[in-house]
């Protein structure tokens, strides 16, 4: 059996195959090879989670530190229970706070950490009990209105008062 | 009079019984291809011959034509998402269209039509110079020799050709967004790495691929191993290889599509 130039072909055409699927996860599905033992878990109790989706980022000073993994809610306390898995490198102390911001005015929703001062570090399957919520739009834009308008009465009577 | 109304409910008939005695050969034809892959595999530099084929010189076309319609998506998908104020997304939507649906599609239809029409008429043609039959008197199994080498040739390269497809697409889409319209080249790749998923996006368009060429290339084994062996049997072989490909990779997608997202 003789190499031909037909296998030199197929070999190229395969090759080239590979290297496209290979592009296609790193770089356009951005697979980072993150398995089990670089995380750890923190959970983080929310009143109302707006739009959070799992697999939303969570940034410290705006850098990503890991993932939201898992988002239920507890049938207890009936609040939002989001489950962040954190990469190992970054430890957070006890009284670390987490909020849901946005990126934007109509962006993506994630969970913002802020460091505290607290010695100690948070251990795998810890609670972040520092929490605040997302802000729903529709509820900002009814506290404004009533506050505006309960503003503007008040206003109205005490002018006829005078 | 009753002959005038008859005959076409006859024809309808043997319309029907055809169409199923087809569906049942077709069924037997793929248990025999798999039946005597064996064989065919462990010579496997007849495979290679056919993937040089069917696949290699299908690339070409497979390569131009993912960069031009990712080059269209760019400039579609730019028009519309502007109007919204999100054109920043542009990157996302390129890559989700091209891996869910367009790149193991269109790559099928390509392939189908490149690749598939001329294994229908080299088969065709074997059979009407009644060459299987001289390797059936030679007790080389025809099954073996030419048939299953087409079938893996085809269900290998078909995944390989959308791949293809698909990361030329993206470029297209790039060469578009980031070199033409001048969006941010980071955030063109970080919204497309942030909303597209390894095993959802990437994995399940390749699964579709595979899908697409198992029935492609059988589609097209099949009609030239079934084709009458005259010349005119031929050339309706090769037009309905194209035909029913074309139809059975837009209804798959649909099952698999219902299926998987």
């Amino acid at each position: 059996m003789k190499r031909s130039t037909i296998d030199l072909w197929v070999g190229l055409f395969v090759a080239i195959g590979i290297a496209a699927v290979v592009f296609l996860s790193l770089k356009v599905a951005n697979l980072t090879p993150q398995s089990a033992d670089q995380t750890y878990t923190l959970y983080a109790d929310f009143d109302n989670i707006g739009g959070l989706k799992v697999k939303a980022p969570v940034k410290e000073a705006g850098v990503v530190v890991g993932r939201v993994s898992a988002i239920r809610l507890d049938n207890k306390t009936y609040r939002a229970r989001v489950s962040l898995s954190l990469d190992k490198q970054y430890d957070f102390s006890r009284d670390t706070s987490a909020e849901i911001l946005t990126a934007g005015l109509l962006g993506e929703q994630y969970v913002g950490l802020l460091q505290g001062g607290d010695p100690d570090t948070l251990k795998d399957g810890e609670q972040i009990t520092l929490t605040s919520s997302a802000l729903v739009l529709e509820q900002l834009i009814g506290k404004f209105m009533t506050s505006f308008t309960g503003g503007n009465s008040g206003k109205s009577t005490a002018s006829a008062a005078q | 009079m009753l002959e005038l109304l008859l005959s076409p409910l006859r024809r309808l008939g043997h319309t029907t019984i055809n169409a199923i005695w087809r569906l049942g050969f077709i069924t037997r034809f793929l248990f025999a291809i798999l039946r005597y892959s064996g064989q065919s595999l462990l010579r496997f530099n007849l495979t290679i011959r056919e993937i040089y084929f069917a696949g290699v010189l299908s690339v070409i076309i497979v390569v131009v034509s993912g960069l031009f319609v990712g080059m269209v998506l760019g400039l579609q998908g730019y028009n519309t998402l502007s109007r919204f104020g999100s054109a920043d997304a542009l990157g996302a939507l390129v890559a989700l269209s091209l891996l869910r649906e367009l790149g193991p599609v269109l790559a099928a239809l390509l392939f189908s039509s490149r690749a598939g029409s001329a294994m229908t008429a080299e088969i065709g043609l074997m059979k009407a110079t009644e060459q299987l039959d001289a390797m059936s008197v030679m007790a080389v199994n025809p099954i073996a020799r030419v048939v299953a080498p087409r079938f893996w040739a085809g269900v290998i390269s078909m995944p390989i050709l959308a791949a293809m497809f698909n990361v030329m697409g993206i470029f297209g889409g790039y060469l578009i967004g980031v070199v033409m319209i001048g969006l941010d080249a980071g955030t063109f790749w970080s919204q497309m790495q942030s909303n597209v998923d390894l095993h959802a996006d990437v994995v399940n368009g390749l699964i579709k691929s595979l899908c697409f060429g198992i029935a492609v290339t059988l589609i097209a084994v099949f009609e030239g191993y079934d084709a009458t062996p005259t010349a005119a049997g031929v050339s309706a072989a090769t037009t309905r290889t194209v035909v029913t490909s074309a139809l059975v990779i837009l209804a798959v997608d649909f099952v698999l599509t219902a299926f998987m997202f």
